[in-house]
């Protein structure tokens, strides 16, 4: 018996969560003294993997994450996986992780433990504890069943040990006659300048507050400054001020970064709901009363058109 | 067209979460029972693609009597029936293979779910769905074009969107963009009352999946502890704090 885990990359480089995933891996691989498998696409140092614990590396060469369609991912993991003999099964709960995890589960008879927040607290029988109630509740999960597939939340374990392995490494083509995708991915468009909001550990946030989409400049600027991602809140993207895709909430993106800092958002419930688990939160708003600052670990109050730009102006003179 | 509309019953967003006393389940006392916001969506694009091509609208839920208020008013928004299967809903997959073989028995074009529900956010019925029939499946949707046999997709991915596209029957997993939340459409006085007729059918399952999970323990995240004040006149001050005491810059 031992582990098989699915490493992202984009464009052939590992993402910060990719060496997340296979710590995680790792660490349960060696409480039950088994092997780690990973299975990874046309990655440039595929390597760079065993740094991290990975005993076999598996590099499908001829296939590319920004390509292939995800069922394609899913059938060429799900054959890997009955190549082998995996009790347990671990992926990223990123968008992708989000797609092949419950094909895989499904086709292969594993149970699927998704949206995972902490190492397994007991391996046999697994359990595990997971975000529920959008981040209202933690829920700890016990599966009866030897077959297990853990999706963790990305970021939200936040381990990455190095534990050098001897490894074997496999690149091998997959025969793309063998099997015809169901879904035919006409294009992608995924911006590589910008941090990604689940991968980012700095997330700023703005909200109705700033009045308008030409008062983002500022926000920008401090995120440039911190390496951070952008978000908004629900009513600046409904408003068209911002793209969805910056949504954090209930209805957008859930995120859990080191720190979020949250500018002109009063923090309603399914706000929260989205940000949360962030194990920092600065809430600057001009209303005292704001209910954001219950669930804040600083605040200011005041004007963000004051106060923003002697945050950047404080910044740049502290990484100085 | 035939459309399959998945519902979940869950708490209103804005409910405060209590458990009972075995902190193995929700405390439903004074809690209201809604639409999976995520469904909504999924819901009003149906019934715009009923109203300009003339697809007949199925919603499905599994659970007990209480999701049927809930499949009323999505009768009342403008499904054309509705459908319970009595069985207990606490397993994702023995929820998803109970609609699955619902679907293999009545023909569907669209299967369309949300991309998770609010309750325990696992996201993983729409893709089971999916597997068990071996059809393509479409997550985190956020536009939706299609012909008799075809769908053109917008999907989310992880910082950017996928075109893509696919035959039918196709899985489709919904979310805010596949319709707008201002055109999210509310149940009119005529549909409230033509819901009521409308037909409701109760299914007991025609078989029993195991469910290898269960619930240890549920709880709430740690309380942050007071929020640190700092003067709008002293903004280094929070540059201090987050290098210094937080240590995140």
């Amino acid at each position: 018996m031992s582990l098989f885990t699915l490493i992202e990359n984009w464009e052939g480089r590992f993402k910060k969560n990719s060496f997340e995933t296979v710590s995680y891996a790792k660490k349960i691989a060696d409480k039950l003294n088994s092997q780690l498998t990973v299975l990874t696409f046309s990655a440039k140092q595929p390597s760079e993997l065993s740094k991290f614990g990975a005993d076999k590396i598996i590099n499908i060469s001829n296939i590319k994450f920004e390509e292939a369609s995800n069922d394609l991912i899913a059938e060429i993991c799900q054959n890997h996986i009955q190549d082998g003999d995996y009790q347990t099964l671990v992926f990223s709960n990123t968008n992708l992780g989000k797609n092949v995890s419950p094909i895989i589960s499904q086709k292969l008879n594993y149970e699927l433990l998704s949206n995972v927040i902490s190492h397994p607290d007991s391996i046999s029988p697994m359990s595990v504890k997971c975000k529920a109630y959008s981040s209202k509740a933690i829920v700890e999960y016990q599966s009866s069943s030897k077959l297990n597939a853990i999706s963790i939340v990305p970021n939200s374990i936040g381990e990455i040990n190095e534990s050098p392995v001897e490894f074997e490494l496999n690149e091998i083509e997959f025969n793309k006659s063998t099997y015809e995708p169901k879904l035919k991915v006409l294009s992608r468009s995924e911006s590589t300048e910008k941090i990604s909001l689940p991968d980012a550990n700095i997330v700023v946030s703005a909200g109705r507050g700033l009045k308008g989409p030409e008062n983002w400049k500022m926000i920008e600027e401090l995120a440039n400054l911190l390496n951070a991602g952008t978000a908004c809140s629900k009513p600046v993207s409904d408003m068209g001020w911002r793209p969805h895709s910056e949504h954090v909430g209930q209805t957008g993106i859930a995120i859990n970064p080191e720190l979020y800092i949250a500018i002109g958002i009063s923090g309603a419930i399914q706000h929260l709901a989205g940000v949360n688990s962030s194990k920092n939160i600065v809430v600057i708003n001009s209303d005292p009363e704001a209910p954001f600052f219950k669930s804040a670990d600083y605040g200011i109050v005041g004007d963000a058109f004051d106060i923003i730009p002697k945050l950047i102006e404080e910044i740049k003179q502290y990484k100085n | 067209m035939n459309i399959l509309v998945c519902i979940s019953c869950v708490p209103d967003t804005t409910s405060k979460i209590n458990f009972t006393q075995n902190k193995k389940k929700l405390d439903e006392e004074g809690i209201t029972f809604i639409i999976n916001p995520y469904d909504e969506f999924c819901l009003t694009k149906a019934i715009f693609m009923k109203e300009s091509s003339g697809a007949n609208v199925t919603v499905i839920s599994v659970g007990d009597s209480k999701s049927e208020s809930v499949l009323r008013k999505a009768l009342a928004i403008g499904a054309d029936n509705a459908v319970r299967i009595n069985a207990d809903s606490d397993s994702s997959k023995s929820v998803a293979n109970l609609i699955a073989d619902y679907c293999s028995k009545n023909k569907f074009d669209i299967i369309f779910c949300g991309r998770e529900s609010i309750d325990f956010n696992g996201g993983q019925v729409p893709g089971f769905i999916a597997a068990k029939l071996n059809l393509p499946f479409i997550n985190s949707c956020v536009g939706l074009d299609y012909t008799d046999d075809k769908i053109n997709a917008k999907r989310e991915i992880d910082s950017g969107h996928e075109m893509c596209e696919c035959s039918l029957p196709a899985v489709v997993a919904g979310q805010k963009g596949l319709v707008e939340e201002k055109d999210l459409k509310i149940p009119s006085m005529r549909g409230i009352m033509t819901a009521r007729t409308k037909p409701l059918e109760i299914l007991d399952p025609e078989s029993t999946y195991n469910n290898n999970i269960e619930i240890l323990e549920l709880s709430k995240p740690s309380e942050r502890s007071d929020c640190k004040i700092i003067s709008e006149d002293n903004v280094g001050e929070l540059v201090q704090l987050l290098h210094k005491e937080a240590k995140v810059i």
